[in-house]
């Protein structure tokens, strides 16, 4: 399969694909080999090593510098005119015509994700060389840390539909590890199992795509499916609604890894795990799978505009009814986790429309500016010694003023203030969705900015202004986080103010697109999009008005609820305000009472039906056999003077059944 | 190298274990290191002469029957005349599913035999006998080309066992042991009927001529039995097999069988013996009686997917560690069944797949639990807690094959049962999606087990245990050791595996008539 190339003309709809040269062949193995050697050695050694970070975190470093360097090359440099490349390692499954490589590819959405994923991960290595220094199990947390690393690396390299879910079963792995890193918390024991078993759920449908997909076109490999699919479509050799059932099914799988409604409930759960882990897995990267699989399957989507409108409609929902729990809630990092279900649908919604772009760009820019909204919190968390009750914060801008900017900055910016990342990623979410005939996506989408705003702006006001709630023990202690923990927070503040900008301009012609075209262009050719001229001072300058204003409105409303000039009669004007609308209050408070129907109809009704299971298999299954063997024994002592034991007695009942057997076979096979 | 060609390397294998165990009547009883020592010796020397084959596998010529064009399929064929007036032969020949099964027999009874030597402290002598003869029995099965033959070694494989856990077992053990002995022997009487009903057939079919009656090789060259023969003796077959693998309904001896036997026991029963029932429907039901293969194959299909479904939800609220483990073998073993009454070839292969790693990874597992309750002398689930903290290799480990026995891609549970996924997927979408939700259940499962056993805080049962909580000793982490690997190795690289059984594969569906799907591509 590596050894196929492709006319290089990415005007004829399909972008070139080549063999890796022996230069990329070999970084691009090393972006895995180096992190699982860095796994299995810091599993080895870790315990006795006096520094347990010294293996893992010089590890991503250096994968960090050959990602950016391949991304680099391919973005900037045009190494690859656009095209992809790929290389086979090996053949993984040689199963008659069921062979699946073990295949690397690497093309600009490759690259653009490589950037994110390893961007932040390294800077989350770096900050939990601070943020894990108590902690006695660290060499575990860093041998975890790797192995996620590679895992979500093989995730975006993969070839391949198979080698894709081997490394989406391997994040949720990772996952499942991190969140039950203190694993001696009940509650963390029971967030991980959670967790795993609701991203199972959706891999019954990624699972059963997959094979979908094999027996309808016939090979799992990427540019094989892409390549063949427009033939067999006109060929009348797949039928239109295959292709929605096979859409609909790898949605499930993305529904499932990027937590979307009614999937959702891992999510805030996982927030059990270290705050690096959900800055990094559970913000930044690998809730990301999701949107990554439904914009690598673009062509497959476009073929299928009755499943593209569900993952619309699951996206935009998903936004709404999250911002919607964020509101009230008192744990910093549930509010941020809401948060990150709500933006995760933004880039569904703009998936569904057929804004792949836009996804990717929002994918992008949500990365930086939660994984620093996310690792901001740790050093909160950590400065106020493990509380994440925001009640119990509060005045907290003077002694952490680091922190405080750089959260600052990331409120700024996923509200939508320009000219921070969120703005231009946001705004060109919502714009596409309009113009390409889908406003009530925008209208919902509109809403759910106002929303975002608001939220945002309480996390930043009950946490750093007003008057300080902490306990009174821990006030004289609270300090500003270490360098490992801040220059990370440095970085990603200054990728908020500028990537949006890098990538979001010229209006209208931005470099993203530049960068995506090639990869998006097959499939919104059948969606038959076409770009239409941008107006700044028309529909577009408009759009961006509305979305603007509705931020600064969010925003200063929580402001002067929370905000900085906070007094008291403006706090019980709040409590005033939830007290005309208890219904919603407790509603928004209790998360719409999912996890409580789920322990209902999971946990209570399940668990239920699973005990009648087995009580019918021992009652009546192995009860018949037994019921079998009593009678046999009756009947033989009643035909039998003496009991000779119960072996005996048995075998003359079998064997008595054995020769009439044996006579009716014998003169039904001589006939 | 070694040239095993020139040797009758198969009769060896199968006839080295009971060697060592005459060896061994002839040692006193109270030697007790004298035992082990011989134990061990002949169980590798066993190990050593399965690998030898398996090294000289590919060189080795293939077997032609007298008379019949093309290659039987089999090497290092051995035919000696046993019973000439009936046509009983003894002979002996491997294919790529019998070597590896082989294979798996000699690797998994080398381990019990050295797991045992610390828990086994009353009658060593005669349970290593027990063990050595066990091992000659499963081997033969695997090996025996006349109907006979494997008749003969299927029911040796029964004592043995019979013994490790009526004497060996838990409290419970007499009701147990008596009750898999009487559920096997049920089935394996009627397979004997069956078996003679067809010779009887063949031989009056020849002319009186009982040459080849029992014969493999004969029988499946002649083929084109009468229908209604081919229906009885393949539901006489069929509940012979089965019994054994066990498919639902008739799996309630297991669980009872997994509870009271000791560890290397259930290691035994779980990695090897459910194996001879997908091994039978493999190598004998289906090639004889291909006609009642095909009639009865929807109802099968319909038993294995309940007994995937079944045995996960049933698994999920068994309080009993190995209870727990018992349910979830009738669950994987659904998909051998599955994967085999489809008739398709990605399936087939996912089968022979999932016969090995389950084998592996299984009997890893009931290692596991032997690590527990060597320590605790309990199982029950409820009781446990926290062992990450006080015996955190063991927890890992553990862990390791709880995520492999989940299908964790990479690990060696995932390429077999997936294999069965997408041939099912192929012929039946709907038998396919209904299988698929035991990726939820064996997950609800496997992680409820893991976190009662390894998460929370250290429970109080636990913690009154001291100091006797010790992590594994070197003896587990050698045992384990060598599964860990395979589980990996056969995870990354499954073609060790799909090279070998791609022929026997392939010819089993031309004899039935299933023509190897070539995918939709062109």
């Amino acid at each position: 399969m590596g050894g196929m190339s492709f006319a290089a003309d990415p005007h004829a709809g399909i972008a070139a694909v080549t063999q890796a040269g022996s230069t990329e062949q070999l970084l691009l193995t090393l972006l895995l080999v180096l992190p699982i050697v860095g796994f299995t050695l810091t599993v080895v050694l870790g315990r006795r090593l006096s520094r347990p970070w010294i293996i893992a975190v010089p590890t991503i470093i250096v994968v960090w510098a050959i990602a950016t360097y391949l991304s680099v090359q391919a973005l900037i440099g045009d190494a690859f005119h656009g095209g992809a490349i790929q290389t086979t390692i090996y053949e993984w499954i040689p199963a008659g015509a069921f062979s699946v490589s073990f295949d690397l590819f690497f093309d600009n959405l490759t690259a653009v994700m490589l950037l994110v994923v390893t961007t932040i991960g390294m800077l989350v290595h770096v900050y939990s060389i601070g943020y894990m220094a108590h902690d006695p199990g660290k060499w575990r947390f860093f041998a975890y840390l790797n192995l996620f690393m590679f895992s979500m690396l093989l995730l975006v390299l993969a070839a391949n539909f198979l080698l894709v879910f081997a490394a989406w079963e391997l994040v949720g792995l990772s996952s499942y590890l991190l969140i039950g890193f203190w694993y001696h918390k009940r509650s963390a024991a029971l967030a991980n199992k959670k967790a795993f078993l609701v991203n199972r759920v959706g891999d019954i449908g990624f699972a059963l795509g997959i094979m979908a997909i094999w027996t309808t076109i016939g090979t799992l490999d990427f540019v094989q499916v892409f390549d063949l699919l427009p033939a067999q479509l006109a060929g009348g050799h797949i039928e239109q609604w295959m292709m929605v059932g096979i859409c609909l099914l790898l949605f499930c799988g993305a529904m499932g890894k990027s937590a979307q409604f009614p999937l959702h409930v891992w999510l805030p759960d996982a927030m059990e795990g270290p705050t690096p882990v959900s800055a990094l897995i559970h913000a930044a990267t690998m809730v990301n799978a999701g949107v990554y699989l439904v914009a690598r399957s673009s062509p497959l989507f476009a073929t299928a505009p009755e499943a593209l409108i569900l993952v619309a409609a699951v996206g935009i929902f998903t936004a709404i009814f999250a911002a919607s729990i964020a509101f009230t809630q008192k744990d910093i990092k549930r509010v941020l986790a809401y948060s990150t279900l709500s933006q995760l649908g933004y880039m569904f919604a703009a998936l569904g429309v057929g804004a792949w772009t836009a996804a990717i760009f929002h994918l992008a820019t949500h990365g930086i500016f939660k994984g620093l909204l996310f690792l901001g919190s740790g050093s909160v968390i950590h400065g106020v010694h493990e509380e994440q009750d925001m009640d119990k914060m509060g005045a907290l801008r003077r002694k952490m003023p680091i922190t405080h900017w750089t959260m600052l900055i990331g409120s700024l910016a996923i509200a939508g203030i320009p000219p921070l990342a969120g703005f231009f990623s946001k705004d060109e979410v919502l714009g596409e969705a309009f113009k390409l005939g889908f406003q009530w996506v925008w209208l919902i989408g509109v809403v759910v900015a106002l929303m975002t705003a608001f939220y945002m702006f309480r996390l930043m006001g009950k946490t750093f202004y007003g008057e300080s709630h902490v306990d009174p023990h821990v006030e004289p202690h609270v300090h500003e986080s270490p360098p490992t923990m801040t220059v990370p927070l440095i970085i990603l503040a200054v990728l908020s103010v500028v990537a949006g900008a890098y990538l979001g301009l010229p209006l209208g012609d931005s470099t993203i697109h530049h960068w995506l075209a090639p990869v998006f262009h097959p499939a919104l050719e059948t969606m038959g999009v076409h770009a239409e001229p941008y107006q700044l001072f028309g529909i577009d300058g408009a759009l961006i008005l509305v979305s603007v204003a509705v931020a600064t409105i969010g925003m200063v409303a929580a402001w002067r609820m929370f905000g900085f000039f906070r007094i008291h009669d403006r706090l019980d004007t709040v409590r005033a305000l939830t007290a005309r609308v208890p219904t919603l209050y407790q509603g928004s408070f209790h998360k719409w009472y999912f996890d409580e129907l789920n322990d209902l109809l999971f946990v209570r009704i399940g668990g239920r039906v699973a005990d009648a299971f087995a009580w019918f298999d021992v009652h009546i299954i192995d009860g018949a056999v037994n019921g079998v063997a009593t009678l046999t024994r009756r009947a033989g002592d009643e035909v039998r003077q003496s009991q000779t034991g119960r072996v005996q007695n048995y075998a003359l009942g079998i064997a008595g059944g054995l020769i009439l057997i044996a006579v009716i076979l014998l003169l039904v096979g001589t006939r | 190298m070694i040239d095993v060609s020139g040797l009758p390397i198969l009769s060896l294998i199968i006839f080295a274990p009971l060697v060592g165990a005459i060896a061994l009547a002839f040692v006193p009883g109270d030697n007790v290191r004298l035992v082990k020592q011989v134990a061990l010796a002949t169980t590798l020397v066993t190990l050593v002469l399965s690998l030898l084959a398996a090294v000289g596998f590919g060189a080795a010529a293939e077997y032609v029957l007298p008379g019949s064009e093309g290659s039987s399929g089999f090497r290092y064929v051995e035919t000696v005349p046993w019973i000439p007036f009936f046509g009983i032969l003894y002979r002996v020949g491997m294919d790529g599913i019998s070597l590896l099964l082989v294979v798996l027999t000699t690797t998994l009874t080398t381990i019990s035999v050295v797991y045992s030597f610390g828990p086994i402290k009353t009658r060593v002598k005669e349970y290593m006998i027990s063990f050595l003869v066990l091992e000659l029995g499963m081997i033969g099965v695997f090996l025996a080309l006349d109907l006979f033959l494997f008749y003969i070694f299927w029911e040796i494989v029964l004592v043995p066992m019979y013994l490790i856990i009526g004497i060996w077992g838990g409290a419970n053990r007499i009701y147990a042991t008596i009750k898999f002995v009487l559920y096997t022997l049920v089935g394996s009487l009627l397979m004997l009927v069956a078996i003679l009903a067809t010779a009887f057939t063949f031989q009056a079919a020849n002319g009186g001529d009982w040459t080849g009656a029992f014969d493999l090789l004969t029988l499946r060259a002649a083929g084109g039995f009468d229908p209604t023969l081919q229906l009885f003796c393949f539901i006489a077959f069929f509940l012979a097999f089965a019994i054994k693998v066990p498919m639902w309904p008739f799996h309630t001896w297991l669980p009872d069988a997994h509870v009271e036997a000791p560890t290397a026991g259930s290691v035994i029963l779980a990695g090897v013996l459910l194996k001879l029932g997908g091994y039978g429907f493999i190598r004998f039901a289906l090639p004889l009686y291909p006609q009642a293969a095909h009639d009865l194959a929807g109802i099968i299909v319909v038993l294995s997917l309940i007994a995937i479904i079944y045995g996960a939800i049933v698994a999920i609220v068994q309080p009993d560690l190995k209870k727990l483990i018992a349910y979830s073998s009738v669950s994987h073993m659904g998909f051998v069944t599955l994967g085999i009454f489809v008739f398709q070839e990605q399936a087939l292969q996912g089968a022979v797949l999932q016969m090995i790693n389950h084998g592996i990874i299984t009997g890893a597992l009931f290692l596991c639990v032997g690590v527990i309750y060597e320590r605790t002398h309990d199982r029950t689930l409820a009781r446990m807690g926290g062992l990450s903290k006080p015996t955190p290799v063991f927890a890992g480990v553990f862990g390791f094959f709880v995520f492999a026995s989940l299908g964790l891609p990479g690990l060696a549970g995932f390429v077999g049962e997936f294999l069965v996924f997408v041939g099912t997927f192929a012929v039946s979408p709907v038998a396919a999606a209904i299988a698929a939700f035991v990726m939820v259940f064996a997950g609800v499962y496997l992680l409820w087990m893991f976190q009662r056993i390894a998460f929370g805080p250290v429970s109080d049962f636990l913690k009154g245990l001291g100091h006797h909580l010790t992590d594994m000793d070197r003896t587990e982490v050698l045992t384990l050791a060598p599964l860990f690997a395979l589980t990996i190795i056969f995870g990354l690289y499954p073609a060790a595996i799909l090279d070998l059984i791609q022929q026997p594969v392939t010819d089993l569906l031309v004899a039935l008539g299933s023509a190897p799907a070539t995918g939709l591509v062109p």
